[in-house]
């Protein structure tokens, strides 16, 4: 496992040739290294860090500053859901409640099937479709459990197809 | 009349040939015939504003940019992070080569080498899409060397942020544009100066909807722009409607229209059977106001939300009915920036994390009366002591919202016992400090 992969060398020469300096280029790296690894490893960070000519610690504090970038090993659906304001005035809050209930998590916990990692995050810009929440980065909305409990159940099939 | 979400009436407006069909990027050629301080001087006239929340006229902020300076940057501002906004996402889903076509020309204007358009990480999406739009327009010759055979070059980059609602303060992109912690930064010397913008070179940041306004003055001219609007704010608007209404989403209407037009004739007026309460004009950031005959008639433009003592800001309209306990929907705001204070000024980050300490308390009913007054005392000692706004931001859910519905807080304190201090005993103080 490494950013160095050949399958990224694309992507990455892309992200330096848009840069006059090597350090702009940490956050875009950041986010390969999390494609690549699941997570920000200790491995990730090292990379990062001679790739831009950092630090070790500075990529760490980087990483560690925005919400982002995890820095612990995450399920496979990294479910990001908005409680803010205007979210909550249109049912955010119990909808996380029942979310994190039909998972069986905590707040920032993943389900036992590791394929879940649920936690609340601030105004994602949505807040005309609440409750939503985004999934790996990408927006999903104007949810409500019965959608969310048929998105999770085709999560699991899926898996158990795969593990077959 | 929709000026920026043109998708509205022209479907596939986003895509190139589409926008081209209907007059893309023809003020951008425009502009390209002009003198680039020309193009300033029109921009300038239009009394154009930035729409990210300041108001800062747009053209008068160009004009700071140094002529001599070999390097210069458009920085774009597509942070979009204020509780309640969600307009610039639309512009750049809908209507993106428009956008574009603005930022060129904020370019050509003060003769930049390259634009970044800085993206909220959570427009993953958005962002990928954006970069496919900048492709058509490179390879239409827009962007890239000697730009329509002027001689000038200039690139066009989209940079996607991580989750930070701070680096939509300008300082505090530049800092994240340039790998560094997303935190303000010490001004002067602004980014418009050498020595204060991206990579230290002179920069102008603006907004998403700043920018995408400028091909439609440059096409129409400064004087139409001010035919829209009132004298101060001239143009259109995005209006952000949430929370209590019966059709949230965004409307572009003309500045000056009334909260009551706008909530009731456009936003469909609050749920069956109930009645406003309170409204939040500008997200989380702005003084709240209750909800009356005189509020209602108050026409949403800068002055005019100055002169019933809010701020337009970016018009990011949270609406609350009846139901909402206004402490609940301040202890909410406040937990937004505690976690979004960026931890460098004290005031601002222990600030913040005090008041969500103090009113968890009141809101648990463990709170005194004298409790209320320490939140006040805690806020205004936050306002004026920081490097950026978000401390000033912060402050004002609890001011305001404790000036504007004090029962809201009272209910939930503790009430005195007969003749006995109402200040919490020593046991749940040291547990609330803890």
């Amino acid at each position: 496992m490494s950013i160095h992969d050949e399958k990224y060398a694309e992507r990455i020469a892309a992200q330096f040739a848009k840069y006059p300096t090597k350090r702009s280029v940490v956050m875009p790296l950041l986010y390969i290294a999390q494609e690549e690894y699941g997570w920000i490893s200790p491995e990730a960070i090292q990379e990062v860090a001679e790739l831009c000519d950092m630090d070790s610690t500075q990529v760490k504090s980087i990483a560690g500053f925005y919400t982002m970038y995890s820095e612990k090993p995450k399920g496979k659906h990294w479910l990001q859901v908005c409680t803010d304001l205007p979210c909550a005035l249109r049912g955010a809050d119990e909808f996380y409640e029942e979310l994190k209930a039909y998972l069986e998590v905590e707040d920032g916990g993943t389900s036992r099937d590791g394929l879940f990692t649920v936690e609340h995050v601030m105004c994602l810009a949505a807040c005309d479709k609440a409750p939503m929440l985004q999934c790996n980065f990408h927006f999903m909305e104007n949810l409500d459990m019965d959608k969310m409990k048929t998105f999770i159940e085709e999560k699991r099939a899926e898996a158990k197809k795969q593990e077959e | 009349m929709h000026i920026l979400l043109r998708a509205r009436e022209i479907p596939d407006i986003h895509k190139y040939d589409v926008y081209v069909k209907n007059g893309g990027y023809k003020a951008f050629e425009t502009a390209l015939k002009m003198k680039p301080e020309e193009v300033i001087d029109v921009v300038k006239a239009s009394n154009l504003r930035g729409r990210g929340g300041a108001g800062f006229p747009a053209g008068v902020k160009w004009s700071f940019i140094p002529k001599n300076e070999p390097v210069k940057y458009v920085a774009v501002n597509a942070d979009e992070s204020e509780t309640g906004t969600f307009k610039d996402r639309e512009i750049m889903e809908t209507n993106p080569h428009q956008l574009i076509e603005g930022a060129l020309i904020c370019a050509w204007a003060i003769q930049a080498t390259a634009v970044y358009i800085y993206l909220r990480g959570e427009f993953w999406d958005v962002a990928h899409e954006l970069d496919k739009h900048i492709a058509e327009a490179y390879k239409a010759g827009y962007i890239g060397e000697n730009i329509q055979g002027t001689g000038w070059t200039c690139n066009v980059y989209t940079h996607l942020g991580a989750g930070a609602y701070i680096c939509g303060e300008e300082s505090a992109l530049l800092n994240s544009l340039e790998g560094k912690l997303g935190q303000p930064r010490v001004r002067p010397p602004f980014p418009a100066q050498k020595g204060g913008g991206l990579y230290g070179e002179a920069t102008v940041v603006n907004n998403v909807e700043t920018l995408t306004n400028v091909p439609w003055i440059i096409n129409n001219g400064a004087d139409e722009f001010k035919k829209i609007g009132t004298e101060n704010s001239a143009g259109t608007k995005i209006f952000c409607v949430s929370g209590h209404v019966q059709k949230p989403g965004n409307y572009e209407l003309p500045m000056g229209i009334t909260l009551r037009e706008l909530l009731y004739d456009y936003a469909g007026g609050p749920p069956e059977g109930r009645s406003f309460k309170g409204i939040l004009p500008s997200g989380g950031s702005g003084p709240v106001i209750r909800v009356n005959d005189t509020t209602l008639d108050a026409p949403l433009s800068y002055e005019g939300m100055e002169k019933i003592g809010t701020i337009l800001g970016s018009a990011s309209i949270i609406v609350m009915d009846e139901t909402v306990d206004m402490a609940w929907a301040a202890s909410k705001i406040i937990k937004f920036f505690t976690h979004e204070s960026c931890g460098k000024c004290a005031p601002c980050r222990e600030g913040t994390y005090w008041l969500d300490k103090v009113l968890d308390r009141i809101m648990a009913g463990q709170g005194s009366l004298d409790d209320i007054k320490l939140i006040e005392n805690v806020a205004k000692n936050m306002q004026g002591t920081t490097l950026c706004a978000l401390g000033d931001f912060a402050a004002n859910p609890v001011i305001h919202t404790v000036k504007q519905f004090p029962e809201d807080f009272a209910k939930h304190a503790r009430q005195p016992e007969n003749g006995k201090s109402n200040k919490p005993a020593a046991k749940q103080k040291a547990t609330a400090g803890g």
